[in-house]
Formats: structure tokens, C-alpha cells, sequence
């Protein structure tokens, strides 16, 4: 999923008629304030860390000023430093409205009843989960009809919006969920929608692109959300690699099955930090690819588990065997395999050093005790431990 | 007897001169499926593993009355692709491609269902049924795992499924149909789609749902089974250890929100009366104990 960050979301809110206040984006705060001295955002304003992570006000990531003078201090105080891991680099700078009331509006896949979904709440300016379901208007848009009439004026009067600002309300809608549809939106949300005048003003935005619809949006594609810089380099191979912060690697061929992985190890004590789906890949060269993605992870240890079914298991040795050769790994392996000609596949392995098993407990247990072990001292290149090469009840 | 697809299935492959395309039509064959068209715009007129290939799913249709699709078609025209299969009347279309834009996706399943039309997938190994003589298999799950039983399978899944149906097997289970979902966020069909199958299906005695976080589906199975389902019923459910707001490989499977997560669907499972596994290696034995029970429910 792509994160859009505020100011860009906006870029989109405006190509899409969506009412915005006045503002500018500043990445220095002699900018900021020449913005403001120049009368490009007028005064009071408020000045906003463009960075991913929510909980912004909190954290003193949005400030507000009434002078030059102060928004200079306070884009000063926010540009350059972290905000929950994320350097602030650029700030959005945006006049301060005086504002009747705050709503709530957005429209997002209903996984449920596999539609789209509007949510709207008279609610607005704090989280949406925190909002009982009774106060959300929530309407189920037919993705090849579009949204109606009927639909806009129903949630207008859920939000006790009539006249004007209902007009405003239903053209913010209709850029909403073309926003949703033209864009390949997950989620277009504006929180607080506020009530401006005679009008409606977005004055927060949220937009999250689909991954899987980029190649109709190129220009989301240089924009990595919240992917770690590994992530991103693993995405930029067509890798589908995980970081989640322990220190065992893993590496599977499928979704489920990693899953189930992690799972198991985490039951046996250990902690897995990793992980890298192969997907339904024998080819070596690409499993190379995947132990050099693991060695910069710089796991304890790494473990492979695969299940050879279309692609048979001796097939997935000779292929990791190959792997090996090409980039040796740089950590401990442990490898088990199942499925068609597994014992032949935990032969191979083991003929090449590799602590390899058919049963996923087992293979779990020796997994958790490499991590456990004391490191080997740096510039000794750990093989696979020793002991005798495991390879029980392979049929 | 089984769901969705038999000794009776035609099978029409869609991108049938692709690489994936033309093995998979070999495995299919060798399952005991009958293959009976190929469609790739462009390349009518050709022969790829005996099968006849034409350039639109009309002349396909016309000349070969297939009754199911598998379509192994690049995601920018699936669409297309389903649409066509669609408007030939093709009741079935299994959609192995990944990577589908949920949009795109969206309005597939609109136009299906507007024309009774049942999609599988996308993002899924299809739908295998295990025979005595010859099996009948649209999709790519392997053939070797496979021996005629009791059990239906329904999953999320990819791998873990061959893996988890690999086991059924091996413990002289046997499978009736094993039906491969997808673990993308708009499936085509649901768990709770797929339990109504398998309740009319006499010679499915149990079943085994193989779900993972992200989404509502498992819970929706188990009101659906609290409700109206009366075979004994084993889970997994994978991804106990994920963190929130991660994507675990599959599209679907993200924990957002705070929705979505296995303690919820393994609570709800076991509240309906499913025997929840805690790992795929424990469904087995969990499978012929509900299987001995099954008599006095």
C-alpha cells in the first residue's frame, strides 16, 4: 500500500474539486516564512510535519502561528527532526480557519460485502474507531453504478447539513469516491471535513493507492509508504519480503505457509525478524537474490521451509544448492522440505552441509537453538552447524 | 459426488501459450481433467499439449462447449479476460493470476454474479476433486496429493494448502474437493459460499478451513456454521504471530485497524463448534477424531 503523504493527497483533493484552505508546502523555515511575508498563506496558520505516522497533533508535529515571526520558530522546530522513526522534511503550511464544525467522511473497501463502503459521522476530528457505530452513516456504493444522488442527500441529512453547505457536502462526496475509483484508492478519508462559512473545507487527508494498481498510476511508484529501506529494495526485485523485528529469517514458498512458519517458530521460543516468500520460484538465480536480500537483514540464522509440489523438492535442492554456490550465505541454515521426492531433496541437502529435516517441529527446535547459540566470532563464516545432519522419517 | 468441478468439467484455458499456461494444461491433463480449448488472442489455430487454441472464448465456446475456465492471464487483462469468459456463458472461471487490482476485481465479481457466474480466485491454486478412475482439477494445485475421501478443503491459501492436503493424504484421509480461495481482499468466493457447497455435498463428511488474518471471512464462516452447518468442522488459522498493520505476503492478510486477527477468528471458530488446530501438522489427527465423532451429530 502506498501512503500518500497530506500535501499529496491534497495535490489529488484539489484535481478532484475538493474545497482545501489556502496553504503551500515549505522544506525550509526561511521558506515558510517568506510563503507567509509574501501573502501566499495568510495569517493566523498552522504548520504541519509532512510525515506518514498519525497522532501528529499529539506529538507536537503540528504547530500553529499568528506572526512571520512565529512560523518561521515553529518550521524551524519541526523540519529536520524525527517524528516516530520518519525525518520531517517537508511542512505544509496552511491559514487557520475559523471552523463551525468538524465531520468525519470516507470511502473504503468493505471487505465484508466486498463493495466499496462510504462512512460518514457528524463525529469528525477524532478517530474514527473511537466513534460508536450509531453516530456513522454508512452507505454501500455499487462499483459499477458509481454513487447517486439519493446517497449524497442521505448523508447530508445524517450530518444535519442542508442548503449550502449540502451542495458543498455532495461535490466533496463525488471527489471522494472518484478519488476511491479513478485513483485505485484503499482508503480516501478526510478527518476533520470542517464546516467553513457557508461551505465544506478538507482540512486533513488521507489517501493509501493500492500496490497492486500502480501500473496504472506511475507517478505513486517512486513513494514506498511505510516499507523499510530493505522492503523497498526487495519490492524494486519483485521480491516479497517482511521486516517485523526479530533476528531469525525466513524463507518459504507462499504466503500461508510462511505464516504458519513464523508461527511455529514463535511457539518454540524463538523470534523470527524476517521473512521472504519465493513465491513458486525454483529458479536459483532468484533464490541467490533472496540470500543476498537475508544477508543484509544480518539474520542469527536462517531457515527454509519449502513444500515441492508442482516443482519437485529435489528440483528446490538443486536450485538452493545452486543458490549456495552463486552467494554463499552468509548465516546458519536449516532446511526443511516436504512433498514430492522429499527424501531425495533432504539427501541433497545434506550431502551439501545443510541441517535439513521433514518435520516441521523439529526443524523449528533446531531453528531456536542456532539463534540461542553464542555468535561465532566476526570473520569466521558460520556453516551450518555440526552434529550430526538430521534427516528423520523421510519417506 | 464433490463441488464445483467432476468428472464432467470441460475446462477452456485462457492464456493457455503462456509458460504457466501450457504446464499447467499438462498437469490438469494428467490429473484426468478434460482440457478441452485454449484461447490466446492471436494465436487461434495452434495446438499447445493437444488442446486446440483459438483467438476469442466465442469461437472456443462455440466449437468445444466448455463448462469452466482457468484463466492465467497477466492482471492489467483479467478483466477483459473474465468479462469475455462471462458474456460466452461459462458458469465457472478459476483466476490464478495474482496481483488483480482489488477494483478491478470489484466490478469482475459484480458482472459475474449480475450473470451467474461463479469466479474462484483471484490469486488461488483453483479447485481439485481427487477420483477413483480419472480426477478433475481446474487450477494448479499438484496432482501428487491427492487420493479420493471424506474431507472437503476450503482455504486462503496456496502452499499451506498442498501442504495441509499432502497430510490428509498421508494419514489415509483423502479428500472429496479441495477448493483454493485466494488471499486476495475481494475474493470471488467466500468461505461461507464454499461451506454451502460442501453441505450439499453427501460424500464431504467434514471439513477443513484453512484461513489466515486480515479481513472477515473466517468469522462470517463461523456464525455461518454456528447457524446452518452441521458436518464437523477442523481450522488453522495462520498468522498468530503478525504484527498489526503488516501485509503477510498475501494482500489480503493485514491485520488493520485492530481487525482481522486470529485470536478473533480462532475464537469465533471454536464458539461455533470447529476444532481449531494451533499448526497445520495437528490436523490430521484432529480431522479422524471428528470423523468418529461424526456419527452421533
Amino acid at each position: 500500500m502506498v501512503k500518500l503523504p497530506e500535501h499529496r493527497g491534497k495535490q489529488l483533493f484539489r484535481k478532484y474539486s475538493i474545497p482545501l484552505p489556502p496553504g503551500e508546502v515549505a522544506a525550509s523555515a526561511e521558506q515558510a516564512e517568506r510563503l507567509v511575508r509574501e501573502g501566499r498563506v495568510p495569517l493566523p496558520c498552522v504548520i504541519k510535519a509532512q510525515v506518514l505516522a498519525g497522532g501528529r497533533g499529539k506529538g507536537g508535529a503540528v504547530r500553529f502561528a499568528a506572526t512571520a515571526e512565529e512560523v518561521r520558530h515553529a518550521a524551524e522546530a519541526i523540519l529536520g527532526r524525527e517524528f516516530q522513526g520518519e525525518k520531517v522534511r517537508q511542512v505544509l503550511l496552511e491559514q487557520k480557519l475559523e471552523l463551525r464544525q468538524e465531520f468525519y467522511v470516507s470511502v473504503t473497501l468493505d471487505r465484508s460485502r466486498r463493495q466499496p463502503l462510504l462512512m460518514a459521522s457528524a463525529a469528525g476530528g477524532v478517530e474514527i474507531e473511537s466513534v460508536p457505530d450509531e453516530k456513522i452513516r454508512r452507505i454501500a456504493i455499487d462499483p459499477t453504478v458509481g454513487l447517486v444522488g439519493y446517497q449524497k442527500r442521505a448523508v447530508a441529512k445524517a450530518l444535519g447539513l442542508s442548503a449550502g453547505p449540502a451542495r458543498s457536502l455532495e461535490g466533496v462526496l463525488d471527489g471522494l469516491w472518484r478519488i476511491f475509483d479513478e485513483e485505485d484508492a484503499e482508503l480516501v478519508e478526510i478527518n476533520p471535513l470542517a464546516w467553513v462559512g457557508d461551505g465544506l473545507v478538507a482540512l486533513d487527508a488521507k489517501v493509501i493507492i493500492e500496490d497492486d494498481a500502480l501500473f496504472r498510476h506511475p507517478e505513486h511508484r517512486t513513494l514506498h509508504g511505510d516499507l523499510t529501506p530493505l522492503e523497498a529494495k526487495a519490492r524494486e526485485k519483485d521480491i516479497a519480503f517482511v521486516e517485523i523485528g526479530g533476528d531469525i529469517g525466513v524463507i518459504a514458498n507462499g504466503a500461508g505457509i510462511t505464516m504458519a512458519t513464523l508461527d511455529v517458530l514463535s511457539q518454540e521460543g524463538g523470534r523470527p525478524g524476517v521473512f521472504l516468500d519465493l513465491g513458486g520460484t525454483d529458479d536459483p538465480k532468484k533464490v541467490a537474490e533472496a540470500f543476498l536480500l537475508m544477508s543484509e537483514a544480518r539474520p542469527k540464522v536462517v531457515f527454509i521451509n519449502i513444500f515441492g509440489g508442482v516443482t519437485r523438492c529435489d528440483t528446490v535442492a538443486r536450485g538452493l544448492i545452486e543458490a549456495m554456490r552463486i552467494s554463499p550465505p552468509q548465516f546458519p541454515l536449516v532446511a526443511r522440505i516436504r512433498g514430492n521426492n522429499e527424501r531425495e531433496g533432504v539427501s541433497l541437502l545434506r550431502e551439501a552441509g545443510v541441517n535439513s529435516f521433514t518435520d516441521l517441529a523439529q526443524a523449528a527446535r533446531r531453528v531456536v537453538e542456532l539463534e540461542q547459540a553464542p555468535q561465532p566470532p566476526p570473520g569466521i563464516r558460520p556453516v551450518p552447524a555440526g552434529g550430526p545432519v538430521a534427516a528423520p522419517e523421510a519417506r | 459426488m464433490s463441488v464445483l468441478v467432476g468428472p464432467d468439467t470441460r475446462v477452456l484455458v485462457q492464456g493457455i501459450t503462456g509458460h504457466q499456461g501450457t504446464n499447467h494444461t499438462r498437469n490438469m491433463k494428467q490429473f484426468g481433467t478434460e482440457v478441452v480449448s485454449g484461447v490466446t488472442p492471436g494465436k487461434g489455430g495452434s495446438v499447445v499439449e493437444g488442446v486446440p487454441v483459438f483467438d476469442s472464448v466465442e469461437e472456443a465456446t462455440q466449437a468445444t462447449q466448455p463448462n469452466a475456465a482457468c484463466l492465467f492471464v497477466p492482471a492489467p487483462f483479467a478483466k477483459d479476460a473474465l468479462i469475455e469468459t462471462v458474456d460466452a456463458g461459462i458458469p465457472l472461471a478459476v483466476i490464478v493470476t495474482e496481483h488483480i487490482p482489488f477494483h478491478d476485481m470489484l466490478s469482475m465479481l459484480s458482472y459475474a454474479r449480475a450473470h451467474g457466474a461463479r469466479i474462484i480466485g483471484p490469486n488461488c491454486p483453483g479447485v481439485a476433486t481427487p477420483g477413483p478412475e480419472r480426477g478433475a482439477k481446474v487450477g494448479i494445485i499438484p496432482n501428487m496429493i491427492f487420493r479420493p475421501g471424506p474431507v472437503g478443503v476450503v482455504s486462503r491459501s496456496g502452499t499451506l494448502t498442498y501442504e495441509i492436503v499432502n497430510g490428509l493424504t498421508e494419514a489415509g484421509l483423502g479428500e472429496s474437493t479441495c477448493i483454493g480461495l485466494g488471499g486476495d481482499p475481494v475474493p470471488g468466493t467466500t468461505f461461507v459460499e464454499a461451506l454451502e457447497m460442501f453441505r450439499e455435498d453427501p460424500q464431504t463428511k467434514a471439513v477443513v478451513l484453512v484461513g489466515e488474518i486480515g479481513g472477515p471471512a473466517e468469522e462470517e464462516a463461523a456464525e455461518y456454521i454456528a447457524r446452518s452447518f452441521h458436518k464437523p468442522v477442523v481450522a488453522y488459522i495462520a498468522g498468530r504471530s503478525a504484527p498489526p498493520g503488516k501485509r503477510m505476503g498475501h494482500a489480503g492478510a493485514i491485520i488493520s485497524r485492530g481487525r482481522g486477527t486470529a485470536e478473533s477468528k480462532v475464537e469465533a471458530l471454536t464458539r461455533a463448534g470447529a476444532r481449531v488446530a494451533r499448526f497445520p501438522y495437528e490436523i490430521p489427527a484432529l480431522v479422524q477424531e471428528v470423523l468418529k465423532g461424526a456419527g452421533s451429530r
